[in-house]
């Protein structure tokens, strides 16, 4: 049968950020994906030299617009390990609260984006009505709603006070409950099961090999999560991956929809348990060594590697995220499958093109 | 029960009030600690230049001797980073947003204490 090139992309309604798919298609089948990406990069590595290591979190920040905070978070994490200082507690549990509000927002735009997909799109705008909930949260607690702004090296920029904290469990009550009833529909609904059971399954076993990361690779049954080591205050409160085993579209929806009530879980016990004092640390010198640090974002494991050299400026900057590590399951997702169901298996992977290509 | 889910909280949503505003004709809410337009205070400024070192885009210039403040709002990233510097409270961030900036020339503020 004749082949076809279908292109897809950079500018297509289900992207909302440019990545290009040649499509070879026999007949309405994919037979193979060919990417190219490229659209997004900005450089941003190489501004380590020029930005001051103090200066450079507010770059970290701007790698993505989305996981902006965990960025901010992981290389400060980095720096902090090189220069070995100790993070108050305290800082350590607002960053985490931070982290999971951010991981709730992501997770939600990209349940918006895939009921968007689908072409669900009342159930788009309602998920982006939570997720407006649980930004202006974000934006009382840090004065940011994307960009966090709130994280630098020896600790937070901010505190969240007794009145502040009480306001976010108070919201949180309002949010969980609106997550429930719009992630029953994305659970439960029959048009959403029909869209997604079945569509892109990934064995466990594949997912390994693809080198598959955090949402993807949980719902295929490996309960990975960098969030058990324990950086942070995830070493002091409780929580498990959620994991799905069937490894399809659908699963890694539902994996998704389950990591919005564990955050909400997360966020509720270190706001309970947060201890008092210090937000930061003073911070003299500057960094020499190398690290690399790990870190969960809502996409997945993210890996910083940092080289300092004892000068104001890094060396070396180096970043894997999540999205340049699913790719791989993305395309072999779309090898045989049918051109209808391209959109929904190109975002179930949550691409964030912008992190891929700094 | 998966039959007419959505269609509950779609007729829920429905009789609930709109989530969202008829801006401009209807202004934000403010939201109170929400990091907005930088605010300069001429009066209170003493020229030290703390401020232009830390701010990490160079939105600001300040020089001592001819005691000028120039701030180039397309630079500024609201960070807060000169708000927390400044030793005489000569800057704050304001909870919303300005006019739109229309020129890539700073604003100039000069005089003296």
């Amino acid at each position: 049968m004749a082949r076809t090139i279908i292109p897809f992309g950079p500018q297509h309604p289900v992207l909302p950020e440019p990545v290009h798919l040649d499509l070879v298609v026999e007949d309405e089948k994919v037979v193979e994906a060919r990417p190219s990406i490229g659209f997004v990069h900005r450089g941003l590595e190489k501004l380590v030299e020029k930005k001051d290591y103090q200066e450079f979190v507010y770059v970290a920040e701007r790698i993505c617009g989305i996981c902006s905070f965990i960025h901010g978070q992981t290389y400060c994490q980095a720096v902090e390990a090189i220069m070995d200082l100790a993070v108050p507690p305290r800082a350590r549990y607002l960053r985490t609260v931070w982290g999971e509000l951010s991981r709730i927002h992501s997770h939600l735009l990209w349940l918006g984006l895939m009921a968007d997909g689908m072409g669900f799109e009342s159930l788009f705008m309602h998920s982006w009505r939570v997720r407006e909930q649980v930004l202006n949260i974000v934006e009382a607690t840090t004065g940011g709603r994307v960009i966090f702004g709130s994280c630098k090296i020896g600790g937070v920029r901010r505190d969240m006070d007794a009145g502040a904290i009480q306001n976010t469990l108070t919201e949180l009550v309002a949010i969980e409950k609106d997550l429930r009833e719009v992630t029953q529909v994305f659970l439960n609904d029959n048009s959403v099961k029909r869209r997604l059971r079945g569509i892109g399954a990934l064995s466990g076993q594949e997912a390994h090999e693809l080198g598959c990361v955090g949402p993807v690779l949980r719902a295929s049954g490996v309960a990975q999560d960098i969030r058990k080591l324990g950086y942070a205050a995830y070493g002091e409160l409780e929580m498990e991956p959620v994991t799905r085993t069937e490894g399809d579209s659908y699963a890694r929806c539902a994996v998704r929809c389950e990591e919005l009530l564990q955050s909400i879980s997360l966020i509720r016990q270190a706001l309970g348990k947060m201890p008092e004092g210090e937000v930061a640390v003073k911070v003299t010198g500057n960094p020499k060594g190398e690290v690399i640090m790990r870190t969960e974002q809502p996409r997945g494991e993210v890996v910083y590697c940092l080289k300092a050299n004892g000068s104001k400026n890094l060396e070396r900057f180096r970043v894997r995220t999540p999205t340049f590590a699913n790719l791989p399951a993305m395309l072999k997702l779309l090898q045989g499958c049918d051109l209808a169901d391209v959109p929904v298996l190109v975002l179930t992977i949550d691409p964030c093109i912008s992190c891929t290509e700094r | 029960m998966p039959y007419f889910q959505m269609s509950r909280l779609a007729i829920k949503w429905a009789l609930t009030k709109p989530p969202t505003t008829q801006y401009p004709f209807a202004a934000r809410n403010a939201i109170a600690g929400s990091r907005g337009q930088l605010v300069f205070t001429r009066e209170n400024c003493v020229y030290c230049t703390a401020c232009a070192k830390k701010c990490p885009t160079g939105a600001l210039k300040v020089e001592r001797a001819q005691k000028r403040f120039v701030l180039e709002r397309l630079r500024c990233i609201s960070c807060g980073c000169c708000v927390e510097i400044c030793p005489k409270n000569s800057l704050s961030l304001s909870t919303g947003h300005g006019s739109p900036v229309t020129t890539k020339a700073g604003e100039t503020y000069s005089g003296t204490l």
